[in-house]
């Protein structure tokens, strides 16, 4: 339980990051933080404690824990990476267009 | 097999395009105009074919509990006639425009990869591979939203950008929460384990949904990005933004989980209600007082979720039958109108709706289009918009919610508002103005084909019509254990 109420403590600093943050590159990496608190949620429920990794050898099954989740990080992790890059070039061109990181001073968008 | 064309077709399109354009724009026009008529044939080829049955395609022969599954039935069908209709007459569309901001056929390539996106979310039977798809027809949305490479695009991708990455973050842990208490990924066979299941997973499950989908459908209290993202767009993106990204996302997402996986919890059903009572009012005002022309477009497109929500949301057949219908019809003349937009911006160079005036002689079609636009969208009669909001209207007089009836008709006033001050200030306006550009002819056939549409798409209703067109995709909604035997019982 300890677990997952860390992995959850994660999740909510991301959380505060996005909402509370003024600095571009700081609500990005919020938003990291955000993702890997998932990806480690999806592991925790797969994990079980001494269980082996789920190839059969010799026919004697002993406890696994479940591949899946971690298929579905492997995912997750490259579509969080592709994210970060295009928020990343987003706020290159912002910088260029507006000289400045701060989101307070960025609003031409209005209404 | 016809149900992976509608992946492969668009993916290796936007590959080619990339892989022999050169530096000109010609061979992405014809890929993308050939793709997307081929992908419209098809859409139609498939629903005529479904015909209230179920097609299941298993992705490398993988049986079914097990494996991905594509599953084609009424509803999927319906959505993919939608979506390619409304991808057709963007790409002809897009021919001038896009030129317009310089001859690159990178736009070409994105607007498939969207396109395979959203094919991908209708068709897939899978809970994970449609996260999958819905990022992929995410990204690209976000680069399409900054095409135009001015500050106002790059602002509104950057809100864009982030609102959707945290709303796609809710909707994993979601799908995490559903995988640890059923231990599986079919959406079948994740319907079949729903009943067994504690109602307080159902709650968790389903608010992490409700704020991940909600914020993609732009909902009332999610859908700050929207007038942003939608006015800074060029207009054929704005209208594929406007028309199908927001109800394969948001909508289309919703009523698949909400009613087919976990079997229309009550709690939800009242959430849509509320969420769509205020969507239709709140933004219905938020409408009038705006000034930019794609802004108001925009905020208009809230309300107009709103009442889909709504319909969805008071769960009889009546008012899904209305939902249904008026998703067709605001995915069909919120197009025109971004297209009519778009072509006055492309023609004087400025939105402002009070800079606009005197564009019956010079734009007649862009004009003309407009106001039958207008008076679809706002209700009147002939046109099909009156048909499916007094539907909604009579639903929820018959479901016994009188007041959401009245605020229905209320909003429906309102969006009559905000277009009348399109046509009263925008078009008609005694204001002499310069043109800086022809229209030319794709963008008149794209604009004049819609606005036929939606003189006839009225008949959908029709005694006849309606029960090979509509009637199915309302049963798919409605009868929800029907959807686990069609898919897994074989």
């Amino acid at each position: 339980m300890t677990v997952y109420l860390l992995c959850f403590a994660l999740f909510l600093v991301g959380v505060y990051g996005v909402i509370a943050k003024r600095d571009l590159i700081k609500i990005i990496l919020s938003i990291g933080i955000m993702g890997y608190a998932a990806n480690l949620f999806l592991i925790l429920f797969a994990y079980k404690h001494g269980a082996t990794f789920p190839i059969l050898t010799g026919g004697k099954v002993s406890p696994m824990v479940d591949p899946l989740p971690q298929a579905l990080v492997l995912t997750s992790i490259v579509i969080e990476l592709g994210t970060t890059a295009l928020l990343v070039a987003l706020v290159v061109r912002l910088f260029q267009k507006y000289g400045t990181f701060d989101i307070a001073k960025i609003r031409r968008l209005r209404g | 097999m016809m149900l992976p064309l509608f992946i492969i077709i668009p993916l290796i399109a936007a590959f080619l395009i990339t892989l022999i354009a050169g530096k000109k724009d010609v061979w992405g026009i014809v890929l993308s105009v050939v793709a997307s008529a081929a992908m419209l044939i098809l859409a139609v080829i498939s629903f005529l074919n479904v015909n209230g049955e179920t097609i299941i395609y298993e992705m490398g022969n993988w049986k079914m509990p097990f494996g991905i599954a594509l599953v084609l039935d009424s509803l999927s069908g319906y959505m993919l006639i939608i979506v390619n209709l409304v991808a057709l007459t963007a790409i002809i569309y897009s021919i001038q425009y896009i030129r317009h901001l310089g001859q690159d056929f990178k736009y070409y390539a994105l607007f498939m990869l969207m396109l395979t996106g959203m094919n991908g979310v209708i068709l897939t039977g899978d809970i994970f591979n449609l996260y999958v798809f819905m990022e992929i027809a995410l990204f690209a949305a976000f680069a399409l939203v900054a095409y135009g490479c001015r500050a106002e695009e790059y602002e509104a991708a950057f809100k864009y950008a982030v609102m959707g990455s945290v709303s796609s973050i809710f909707i994993l842990i979601g799908i995490g929460v559903l995988y640890s208490a059923t231990s599986t990924l079919t959406m079948a066979r994740i319907a079949q384990t729903v009943p067994n299941l504690s109602p307080q997973i159902i709650l968790w499950v389903g608010g992490l949904f409700l704020a991940g989908f909600g914020l993609k459908a732009a909902a009332m209290p999610f859908h700050a990005w929207l007038p942003d993202a939608h006015s800074s767009a060029p207009a054929p993106i704005s209208s594929m933004l406007s028309g199908v990204l927001i109800k394969v996302l948001g909508i289309y997402t919703i009523t698949r989980i909400f009613f087919n996986v976990l079997d229309a919890p009550a709690v939800f059903l009242t959430i849509f209600i509320v969420i769509g009572t205020i969507s239709i009012l709140i933004s219905g005002f938020l409408a009038i007082i705006q000034w930019d022309f794609k802004r108001l477009l925009a905020y208009s497109s809230i309300s107009q979720i709103g009442y889909i929500l709504l319909g969805i949301g008071l769960a009889t057949p009546l008012g899904i039958l209305g939902a249904v219908f008026h998703l067709f019809n605001h995915a069909i003349f919120k197009s025109l109108l971004f297209y009519d937009a778009g072509s006055v911006e492309l023609a004087l160079g400025t939105r402002d709706l009070q800079k606009l005036g005197k564009l019956g002689k010079l734009l007649p079609v862009t004009s003309g289009t407009s106001i039958i636009a207008s008076l679809a969208i706002s209700g009147i009669p002939p046109f099909n918009g009156f048909f499916s909001k007094l539907i909604i209207i009579i639903a929820a007089i018959a479901a016994g919610q009188p007041v959401l009836a009245l605020l229905a008709i209320l909003g429906s006033i309102l969006t009559l508002a905000a277009v009348m001050k399109i046509q009263c200030y925008g078009l008609r306006q005694d204001v002499d103005v310069e043109p800086r550009e022809k229209i030319g002819l794709g963008m008149n056939i794209a604009m004049i084909s819609l606005a036929i549409i939606c003189i006839v798409g009225g008949l959908l209703v029709a005694p006849g019509i309606r029960e090979v067109a509509l009637d199915p995709v309302v049963n798919v909604i409605l009868e929800k254990a029907e959807y686990v035997q069609t898919v897994l019982g074989r």
